[in-house]
């Protein structure tokens, strides 16, 4: 996952902290959230565009909660012994369940989110991934979640 | 709570992302054979529910050269953690905040809170600055740097509704 470094301008970073939510829900959305921006549609485009090619944005669109359609999310950990890591890794992500998985310099040094679409699919995959390695899966439901949203320095 | 297939076929094709054209929903409502007012009416609806969070980008920490980021984990007083888990959430360094349970005695952690900066000592300054916030409330606490992005994907739903 290695990219090559953006460097966003100021309108860039303006858009970056403008656009993290509330896109409109219209016929000509990008015009709508432009005049917000001072900025043309046809210019909010193509920056759009231009941010999404470069890496600095990886998605743009409508973010669903997997929860409130019946899903699931659950923060996963594993201490895994550092020759079998990169085996390891392998048999946890192989798995379609896995959204994101991180290596962390701790004693649990592997970090990784289960999305599923329905809540048993959390401890049955869970559940596989410790038969598989024979390590155990630590679990981090979320009990309450605080959503600000990250901001650039304007 | 769930939704019908006529929102399942909205989410399976808005899911990887919007069109970047002048009219997007009346792209997406075409491809999935939907009035453009009916896919408007509906995406507002599922906004409402909660069932769509949020629309609009997903930055990304590391190509903007945010490069160092750090898990910051805290054992906070149950009592308080709930009123001190929103103050952190309010600080515009913190992407993600959230209670978790613990799982003692490996992880003694209740809150946790991702810091982005472009260095270490960038977000080891702003993990100070959360302790500060915290004070006598907080009992201890840990920071956990990722080294490597392992995989990172999307939420996909899958066509047969995930049975």
């Amino acid at each position: 996952m290695t990219r090559p470094l953006y460097r966003p301008d100021a309108v860039d970073r303006r858009i970056i902290n403008a656009l993290q939510e509330g896109f409109p829900l219209s016929p000509r959305p990008f015009a709508e959230a432009g005049r917000r921006l001072g900025l043309g549609e046809d210019e909010l485009i193509e920056r759009l565009e231009n941010l999404r090619r470069r890496g600095a944005i990886t998605r743009f669109g409508p973010f669903f909660d997997a929860a409130a359609m019946g899903g699931a999310f659950c923060l996963c950990a594993m201490a895994v012994p550092q020759e079998r890591f990169e085996a390891v890794a392998a048999q946890v992500n192989a798995r379609p369940e896995v959204a994101h998985n991180y290596a962390r310099a701790h004693a649990l040094n592997m970090w990784f989110v289960l999305a599923t679409e329905k809540p048993a699919q959390i401890e049955a995959t869970a559940r596989a991934i410790e038969a598989e390695t024979g390590l155990a899966v630590l679990r981090f439901p979320k009990e309450q979640e605080f959503y600000i949203g990250f901001r650039v320095s304007a | 709570m769930s939704i019908d297939t006529i929102d399942r076929r909205i989410v399976e094709a808005t899911q990887a992302g919007l069109p970047l054209t002048a009219a997007p929903y009346a792209e997406v409502a075409a491809q999935i054979g939907l009035e453009e007012g009916e896919l408007l009416e509906r995406l507002a609806a599922l906004q409402t529910r909660g069932v769509i969070r949020r629309i609009g980008i997903a930055p990304n920490h590391y190509a903007l050269g945010m490069v160092a980021n750090g898990m910051t984990v805290w054992d906070v007083d149950d009592a308080r953690a709930s009123r001190l888990g929103a103050a952190v959430g309010a600080l515009d360094f913190v992407s993600h905040c959230y209670l978790r349970p613990r799982a003692r005695p490996l992880w003694p952690y209740n809150l946790f809170a991702m810091v982005h900066g472009t260095n270490r000592d960038e977000v080891e300054q702003k993990r100070a600055e959360i302790a500060e916030l915290l004070g006598a409330a907080c009992r201890r606490s840990d920071i956990l740097y990722s080294t490597r992005i392992l995989k990172k994907t999307g939420l996909r739903l899958g066509r047969d509704g995930g049975s």
